[in-house]
């Protein structure tokens, strides 16, 4: 501090004798108020609420001008100045007077709350309390919504009178008409006529690769010139149906070089199970696809197949063995 | 020993220039200090054997800044739509990438910097990291920036990964497909991660929106934050010396017996009041 300056504490006297005009005031509160209830009183009531609103408003705005005015008019002003009683050593903390420094600053008891702690503490406090209120729905809103809220969509496949038995097809549908586009996929598809019960039986099986979800593709002939079956095109409750026949010796990933045999089982390539089947259902004579199931392997063929079925799991995630311990938590699906 | 002269016209001319362009920056310190700021940041001691690979840092910055301007006006035009035109049958997304593409004025250039100034801001980012390594300057004290710095690169390519999607054409989209699946076979928590990523069980219009906003907002604020983070360091730290210098930054060259090893300075720390640098 520059020595010509006046310390705040020698310059008490002179300086904060004189009270700053106009004094500090309540008035314009009252005076807003007034407004306020004048505005809500447009709202509710203009005849009654506005009117208590504008005598409130007047009342104040008279009160305020009359304290705003006091010098002018002369009157005397009677403000106390702020003073605050020395403390003793030990008991305050008090800075010392200007002509004692150097003085060591009375100690301060270590278990005391200070005025400074305090604020520390509260301004901590109060900025985790108030972070923790918009973080948590920020976070929530970012994650949540990718795992909660899952739809199943049931994909309509059409009549199953579409389906020659015995013979394979590559069905491209949509999934989830709102989406679109986006939701086109693809299933590897045999009508396996009834099955041991007398229950129709259907191989539906994904085309997604089980290695990175790349879309595999039948090896073999494909159309009417090579199958001797039309290709089935229709629209149904969930947009375009494509139905086109192949005769597919084995499917083939283009990405990685993952192969499968017609059952979806694995043969070579850094796939790590067999593709996933979609379930599937007969409503009123129409074939609809349900949710899908990973497939470790199949044994048998057609309606006779014996299944090795898990829960739905991603692209790379082995289903069954020791690398299956890797994933012992699966994010919900529908 | 200077003649008092009277000042020449030319010379008062001169001086009432110089009054002219410090007033605004004296006015400017006075209030802000950040001339002061200024001169600390761009204004300093670096070894007078500095190499040109040390100038590496300063490209892959320049890059970067190339890659957040660039987007900024590309952000303008793109639409991070994955519905259909009912018009053209094509994404709305895809459609926005061929206008800004063939039908605006310098569309084709800017979107062309964009798109190639990505693999250059990565590749000189790993130049720059080869010559970090290289030199030891990764050494003590600046262990802290070469950690930064890998996070930094992480970004970059967080960067070029959501940013790859967003034409949201077959190769787009498949690259993000196995992208996504790659990151789903970590164990544990990859399933969770990946089901983040794509917002939901499957890719769809959820996906493309959260990858641009990661793209263009949360993934540059944290490389500007980081960038911030890791210029700071190599302020307060200094420039490294190239490993075959005899000095340090702001040091004076000693005899090459006089410690034993030849120089002193950050890149072989000697004690402080041995003349180390403070």
């Amino acid at each position: 501090m520059e020595p010509e300056q006046p310390s705040p504490d020698t310059a008490h006297d002179s300086l904060h004798e004189e009270p700053h005009l106009p004094p500090p005031t309540l008035w314009p509160v009252g005076f807003a108020i007034g407004i306020v209830v004048v505005l809500v009183g447009l709202i509710i009531n203009p005849v009654l609420i506005s009117s208590i609103g504008g005598a409130i408003a007047i009342v104040f705005a008279f009160l305020w001008a009359r304290d705003a005015t006091t010098e002018l008019r002369g009157e005397a002003i009677v403000v106390e100045p702020e003073r605050r009683e020395l403390k003793e050593a030990g008991e305050g903390r008090t800075a010392p007077p200007a002509d004692q420094q150097g003085v060591a600053l009375p100690r301060v008891a270590e278990t005391a709350v200070t005025r400074s702690r305090f604020l520390e503490g509260a301004t901590l406090g109060l900025g985790g309390v108030i972070g923790g209120l918009i973080t948590v729905p920020v976070a929530g809103f970012a994650l949540l919504p990718s795992f909660l809220g899952q739809k199943q969509h049931k994909v309509d496949m059409g009549p199953v009178s579409d389906y020659a038995p015995g013979q394979w097809y590559v069905a491209t549908f949509i999934v989830d008409p709102a989406e679109g586009e986006v939701s086109k996929r693809a299933a590897f598809l045999r009508n396996n006529g009834n099955g041991p019960n007398g229950e129709p039986s259907f191989t539906i099986i994904s085309n997604r690769c089980t290695h990175l979800g790349c879309p595999t593709q039948p090896n073999g002939p494909s159309g009417q010139q090579f199958t001797g079956v039309a290709t089935v095109k229709e629209r149904t409750a969930n947009g375009p149906l494509q139905l086109l026949p192949v005769i597919p010796a084995g499917y083939g990933c283009p990405c990685h070089g993952s192969q499968f045999d017609v059952e979806g089982n694995r043969t070579a390539g850094p796939a790590v199970r067999a593709l996933d089947r979609y379930e599937f259902e007969i409503d009123h004579g129409r074939l609809v696809l349900l949710s899908t199931y990973s497939v470790s392997k199949v044994v048998g063929t057609g309606a006779a197949a014996k299944i090795y079925k898990y829960k739905e799991t991603g692209p790379g995630e082995h289903v069954d063995g020791p690398e299956d311990w890797l994933y012992p938590l699966q994010p919900p699906h529908h | 020993m200077a003649l008092r002269r009277p000042p020449t016209k030319a010379e008062l001319r001169r001086q009432q220039i110089e009054e002219l362009v410090l007033y605004p920056l004296d006015w400017l310190e006075e209030r802000s200090g950040l001339v002061g700021g200024v001169r600390y940041f761009l204004f300093r001691n670096v070894p007078s054997d500095i190499n040109w690979m040390q100038t590496l840092g300063s490209a892959a910055l320049t890059a970067f800044l190339v890659q957040a301007i660039t987007g900024v006006i590309l952000a303008m035009y793109y639409v991070p739509s994955a519905a259909t035109d009912p018009h053209t049958g094509q994404p709305v997304a895809y459609e926005s990438i061929l206008h800004i593409t063939d039908n605006l004025t310098m569309g084709w250039l800017v979107r062309g910097m964009h798109r190639w100034g990505a693999s250059v801001f990565i590749i000189l980012m790993f130049l720059h990291m080869g010559r970090v390594f290289l030199f030891g300057a990764y050494k003590y004290p600046r262990e802290l920036n070469w950690v930064i710095g890998v996070l930094i690169l992480v970004m970059g390519m967080m960067e070029g990964f959501t940013g790859y999607l967003l034409p949201w054409d077959q190769t787009a989209y498949w690259a993000t497909v196995v992208g996504i699946n790659l990151n789903g076979t970590a164990p544990f928590l990859g399933p969770w991660l990946a089901q983040f990523l794509r917002g939901g069980q499957e890719i769809s219009g959820a996906t493309l929106t959260r990858f641009y906003s990661l793209h263009m907002l949360v993934i540059p604020g944290a490389i500007f934050a980081l960038i911030g983070l890791h210029l700071y360091l190599v302020i307060r730290l200094g420039v490294t010396s190239p490993p075959w210098s005899k000095e340090a930054a702001g040091m004076e060259e000693v005899d090459a017996d006089s410690n034993g090893a030849g120089r002193v300075g950050l890149t072989q720390p000697v004690p402080r009041s041995a003349g180390g640098r403070d």
